[in-house]
């Protein structure tokens, strides 16, 4: 790790910026923002059967509870009734019928949260019920799914490789769903301000679209609304578009009252009604040889999108994207159905599909390996796409970029259309085809099955320094010997790869905007579209601030995200955050520290580019400045010190109909070792060792990478071993709180736990050559998935075909497989 | 209703305010202390939490599902006190921004307040300290770095003691009370005091703990009526040990037992490390895990397998049955108007008991099935059996076919095999979120195994192994 004395404040392992407010509780979240002493508090009463019409709603004892000021259905709703990210498919309040356990039909305004969630469990609503699609099976026999048909991405000729391969190995696997539990439930507070506007605090990822939704059900227009967002309390993707609800329903409530209004989901509540990973059922088909080369390959994927269409077109499309991994698939066929169904809208989650089309592809080689009989690491590299050369001397990529359409030419068929598309959220233009210019297959190198070249592969050499450090080979003989000796508790060990997409698939979204001040006692301000969840973004942002100006990062002021400052921002999602509003703010940085520098050579009769930023001091042929007295100087001089700050990730396309292009700017790379053990009776299971290694670019701050990726892989651990989602045969989660839903408790983490970054600057032009770090490490966890496949492997001879989540009933249910 | 507590060190008075009022939303609302968080709002995430002191020590308690009554004559601290008065840092604290132990920072003042509790009671075993504390951003490692590093440290001035003053009167005084508002709670300072008291008010909603009562308010959102609060019965906590018994009065908490146990039965006490969390178990008492009569509560098995009593009083009339008896029925109890659980009695025995708590997670999870073995051997031969199960059935119950089955065999695999059909007779368990019923039966089999085994000294047990 970087030294956190490292001259390069870019690059220092320096605490999170809120660290201080963190550890005395004194960090602010919605809830805690103080409220004028009239401040309303609002809670849904939501229904209570999968699919039906509501026949009548009898809401007399919920007006009549105490506390209650008003009550609002969606008759009540003066514009919009809709927070849907994507194809207003999402009424915020049911109008005539519901399509899950769960969704809002009335809202109480109350004085107190209490009062408001006490009022709303006493309305009486009937239903005619009609029959509930649930499970992938009842969606796929009634044809109930998103789009027309399924989505297919190909290259090859699979159905004749597949035919023509001496070997075939088919199989499936069920990949269980996944609640964020993110600590701080949603929550939104609106403040009515003069003449109808509205300002509104929101706990989420994506400022600009809450901006939209509330402007649209207000109908405003957008400057009318100002969001902020200070911080969230963990996001994962359940604050990209969960929040729309909470914030579109105060701001509704504070119109109706004239009175702040305030909303935080209670966490069953939460639970209950927003969206969660999409489970997946992924099967497969495999021609191959006898040392496990896989010859040609057909996924078929099927995801549980739930009711309404959310972001689960772009997730789906992940899903496909990631069904390679670290694999050269030259015969590959992947057909995705969005399945539509009543339950919660499955939504954005920390790798936003990749992790269920990653772990199809880990389970084929899984399954390969056994059945071929040889060390699945073996397997795994057998098929590993080539390294990649070097860098070339400008430290780009070496594709040629693509030259795909401007996104205005993209969008503006849209435009026209009524109500107006959030052309921010993910879910945009999912019909939008990109037309001839997209990246086509270069001649030379290997391709994704989506045609793109793959130009920076470096797992070989990770893989190497893995299998050292982490003593891999030493250790899968003594898990055989463990075995051996052992016929209760079976241990496991798992290598696996990690390829993962940066950049947001919906190409326009690839942009990001900066403001940033300097006053003339020196000190900076820094704003920009990037939200604060936890991951250390806005530190991040603030070092790289920091290092355009010489200064410690002390004298950079971090402030909360606004979209009366920054406009048209994306969700701080796919994992962009600091590549995006990095190179934002650097620009807007540069654009200030150049005219200081055109200033002082000025002064000086010196070239700008010779003026030196660094120490706190602006140095200009012999003068030395304190940075302070510079901006001061500039001020008296009538220089502007302010300047906004704008990037576009430059070299992508992508058609996601044809499925061809170059929808990522790079790739970013990891693996994970991870041991086990089960017990054989009862299907217990540990994970007891895990080895990471990362790559995360030139690192920006090695401490909050490190911090992402251990807390990733926990995550996504968890997410395939005790996380289980249950819904009834009515369509009622039954996991919907702590005491049910089980996230991985401190004792869970694994006993030796061994991180470490590939500490190696990244091939694209990225922001001082770092790599995204939000969401691939999430996906080093289906390393302890596949280790638990090994142990139980070790019990008989048959294949485990476990499936996820791992829990004690599923690892037994495997066990009893393999030994039958 | 009046209650006198201290609160970061200054002494206030709570009126107006129902006894179901937790110290949560009036830490939040009455007193703008936003620091401690909801997360949950049923004791399982343990953002809220908040440390409470009296003459038994300090202990970390959930504040979303504490009542305000329960904290009478204690002194509270929530994060907000865990910083010294001039914002001098609890070495918890630095070591914690050292570590980059917080990044959302949701979660990390109910992880202070657990980290410095347990700092204060001189605790190193930080897994276990800190298993009440969900964190969904950081894997817990630079979490459990933090507390490694701060344990040398010592104890900051402002939270040595005495931080609990004896001007602080112990328990509150009835007040008169306007019509809308809820019954004040009765309070009582003696087992004889509540004993005489309930018999006249046999609908009363006791409150011991509040780890289970609490959610009735905070997720069922009912209105308990006349409540009376059992914390402050000195008499009605404690365990005694005579040459024949354990007795364990019902006020007793589960953290209080812990240890007891660790010197008669040691997997009884490795199990109720695994029940609920710090918190929880600081809160629950035993009586409380008897009397609700829940299929899954973990002590019930494992007291049926050692042949408990349960001490049953009425007024002055006392009454002594076989604890499985009590059980008669999912939510039927052998309890009559008026009757209340008054100890739970463990007859000496050498040491044979095995607790097997299957759940998804390990730790602070409700059990799938909770499996407690007892079996006697002697020469070679089961001489007496005890088996007893909780989420097998609609209470918690004894597997009688299967001790029969094994009862008077030579102890080994084919005395194992020979109880497969009885399993299916003394259980015919349900299917819900936490197992299957297949699941459950499957298990229930595999641990009367694991049980033999472990006499044969086979490894068995998978949070024994490491790396």
């Amino acid at each position: 790790m970087k030294d956190e004395r490292s001259p390069d404040p870019a690059a220092r392992a320096l605490p999170h910026d809120a660290a201080r407010l963190h550890v005395t509780g004194s960090a602010r979240y919605v809830d805690d923002i103080p409220v004028p002493a009239d401040c309303l508090h609002v809670a849904f009463g939501t229904a209570t059967v999968a699919h039906g019409a509501i026949t009548a709603m009898d809401l007399d004892a919920v007006r009549a509870a105490p506390g209650v000021v008003a009550v609002l259905t969606a008759g009540d709703l003066p514009f919009a009734n809709d927070v849907s990210p994507s194809v207003h498919d999402e009424p915020l309040l049911a109008d005539g019928s519901v399509h899950y356990v769960g969704q809002p039909i009335f809202a109480v305004i109350a004085t107190s949260h209490l009062a408001a969630r006490r009022a709303a469990a006493l309305g009486k609503i009937a239903y005619d019920e009609r029959p509930a699609i649930l499970s992938i099976d009842a969606a796929l026999a009634a044809d109930s799914r998103f789009e027309d048909g399924p989505r297919i991405y190909s290259k090859g000729d699979c159905d004749s490789a597949i035919a023509g391969a001496p070997l075939v190995l088919e199989g499936r696997i069920e990949i269980g769903g996944q609640e964020h539990f993110y600590l701080e439930g949603q929550a939104a507070l609106a403040l009515p301000q003069e003449g109808g506007d509205m300002t509104v605090h929101s706990s989420t990822q994506h400022p600009t679209e809450i901006q939209h939704k509330v402007a649209e059900a207000l109908g405003l227009p957008m400057h009318a609304v100002r969001v902020e967002t200070r911080r969230m309390g963990g996001g994962f993707g359940g604050k990209e578009s969960q929040g729309n609800a909470l914030a579109v329903i105060c701001a509704v409530a504070a119109r109706a009252t004239g009175r702040p209004c305030k909303m935080r989901y209670d966490r069953d509540d939460d639970m209950v009604i927003t969206g969660k990973r999409h489970d997946f059922r992924i099967s497969y088909r495999v021609g191959h040889d006898a040392e496990g080369r896989i010859l040609g390959l057909e996924f078929i994927q099927y995801a549980r999108c739930g009711w309404a269409q959310d972001l689960s077109l772009p997730v789906a499309d992940r899903a496909m994207l990631h069904a390679d991994n670290a694999y050269l698939l030259n015969h590959v066929r992947i057909e995705s159905h969005r399945l539509k169904t009543n339950t919660q809208s499955a939504t954005a989650f920390r790798g936003f599909g990749g992790p269920q089309g990653m772990v199809g592809i880990e389970r084929v080689l899984d399954h390969l390996a056994h059945a071929v009989g040889r060390d699945p690491l073996a397997v795994r590299r057998l098929n590993f796409y080539a390294s990649a050369p070097a860098a070339s001397g400008d430290g780009g990529l070496s594709a040629p970029p693509a030259s795909g359409l401007p996104p205005e030419d993209i969008l503006r068929p849209k435009m026209a259309e009524e109500p107006q598309e959030d052309l921010t959220s993910r879910g945009a233009g999912a019909q939008v085809s990109a037309e001839g210019d997209v990246a086509a297959a270069s001649g030379g190198g290997q391709t994704t099955p989506y045609h793109m070249p793959v130009t920076d592969f470096i797992l070989h050499e990770m893989v190497d320094r893995l299998v050292e450090s982490s003593d891999y080979e030493a250790r899968c003989a003594a898990v055989a010997a463990w075995n051996r000796d052992n016929p209760v508790l079976k241990r496991g060990i798992a290598l696996t790869p990690v390829k993962f997409g940066i950049s947001f698939t919906l190409t326009h979204l690839n942009q990001a905007g900066a403001l940033v001040h300097v006053y003339q006692d020196g000190s900076i301000h820094m704003n920009h579209g990037g939200t604060e969840m936890g991951q250390g973004l806005f530190q991040k942002v603030a070092q790289v601030a920091a290092a355009r100006f010489g200064v410690d990062v002390g004298a950079v002021k971090i402030t909360a995200t606004d979209t009366g400052k920054v406009p048209n921002t994306s969700a701080t999602a796919a994992s962009s955050g600091s590549d995006l509003n990095g190179m934002a703010v650097q620009a807007a940085c540069d654009t200030i520290r150049d005219r200081m520098a055109d200033l002082l050579a000025g002064l000086h009769q010196a070239d700008p580019a010779s003026v030196v930023f660094s120490g706190g001091e602006v140095r200009v042929a012999d003068a030395r400045y304190g940075f302070a007295e510079a901006a001061a100087l500039c001020y008296q001089n009538r220089v502007s010190l302010s300047s906004t700050g704008f990037y576009a990730t430059p070299d992508i396309s992508w058609d996601r109909i044809a499925g061809r292009g170059r929808p990522f700017y790079y790739f970013a790379y990891g693996a994970a070792v991870t041991e086990v053990v089960i017990d054989t009776l009862t299907g217990e299971n540990r994970i007891l060792r895990a080895d990471l290694l990362h790559d995360a670019g030139a690192s920006l701050n090695p401490a909050l990478d490190i911090g992402q990726i251990e807390g990733g892989y926990v995550q996504g651990a968890g997410w395939l071993t005790t996380e289980e989602l249950v819904w009834d045969d009515k369509g009622r989660l039954r996991t919907h709180a702590p005491s049910t839903y089980k996230i991985p408790a401190c004792s869970d983490r694994p006993d030796v736990f061994i991180v470490a970054l590939w500490d190696a600057a990244n091939r694209a032009d990225t922001v001082y050559r770092s790599k995204a770090v939000g969401e691939p490490p999430l996906m080093l966890g289906i390393s302890a998935f596949l280790a638990l496949s090994q142990a139980v492997a070790a019990c008989g001879e048959s294949y485990p075909d476990l499936h996820a989540p791992a829990t004690a009933e599923q690892v037994l249910r495997a066990v009893q497989r393999v030994q039958a | 209703m009046s209650i006198t507590f201290l609160l970061n060190g200054e002494t206030v008075q709570v009126r107006d305010e129902p006894p179901t009022r937790t110290l949560l939303d009036w830490l939040r609302e009455n007193r703008r202390l936003t620091g401690t968080k909801e997360g949950c709002n049923e004791g399982d995430c343990g953002a809220c939490t908040v440390m409470v002191s009296d003459e038994g020590g300090h202990r970390a308690l959930n504040a979303c599902i504490l009542f305000l009554p329960q904290l009478a004559g204690k002194a509270v601290r929530t994060v907000e006190g865990i910083s010294g008065p001039n914002g001098e840092l609890h070495p918890v604290q630095q070591a914690m921004i050292d570590h980059h132990g917080a990044q959302c920072g949701f979660c990390t003042p109910g992880f202070i307040v657990s980290m410095a509790t347990a700092h204060l009671n001189g605790r190193t075993d930080h897994d276990d300290q800190l298993a009440g504390n969900l964190c969904r951003c950081t894997g817990y490692a630079p979490i459990v770095r933090a507390a490694r590093a701060a344990e040398g440290a010592p104890v900051p001035e402002w939270l040595a003691p005495p931080i609990f003053g004896p001007e602080i009167s112990s328990g509150g005084a009835a007040e008169p009370r306007g019509a809308d508002s809820p019954p004040a709670p009765f309070q009582p300072a003696t087992t004889d005091e509540f004993a005489r008291w309930y018999v006249d008010h046999p609908d009363a909603t006791l409150i011991a703990g509040a780890t289970d009562v609490g959610l009735w308010v905070t997720k069922g959102m009912r209105d308990l009526g006349q409540t009376a609060f059992l914390g402050g019965i000195a008499d009605l906590r404690g365990i005694e040990v005579t040459d024949t018994a354990i007795r364990i009065g019902a006020g007793t908490t589960l953290s209080a037992l812990l240890p007891a146990m660790a010197d008669h039965h040691p997997d009884l006490a490795e199990m109720i490390r695994r029940y609920g969390s710090v918190q929880v178990r600081n809160a629950a008492t035993l009586g409380g895990n008897i009397a609700n009569g829940s299929p899954i509560g973990d002590g019930p098995p494992a007291l049926i397998a050692l042949g408990a009593t349960l001490h049953l009083r009425r007024g002055d009339e006392r009454r002594d049955l076989p604890l499985e008896d009590f059980f008669i029925d999912y939510g039927k109890q052998d309890r009559a108007p008026g009757e209340f659980v008054e100890a739970v009695s463990i007859p000496r025995q050498d040491d044979r008991l095995k607790c097997y708590k299957i759940s998804k997670r390990f730790d602070q999870d409700i059990s799938a099935l909770c499996g407690c073995f007892n079996l006697r051997i002697a020469d070679g031969q089961v001489v007496e059996a005890r088996i007893a199960f909780g989420g097998m059935a609609g209470t918690p119950k004894r597997a009688r076919a299967v001790e029969q089955a094994l009862t008077g065999q030579p102890w080994g695999a084919e005395a194992v095999a020979g109880a497969w059909d009885a399993w299916a007779t003394d259980f015919t368990p349900l299917s819900d979120m936490r197992a299957s019923a297949a699941y459950r039966l499957d298990a229930a089999r595999g641990l009367l195994t694991r049980y033999l085994l472990e006499d044969l000294g086979a490894a068995t047990r998978v949070l024994e192994v490491r790396a």
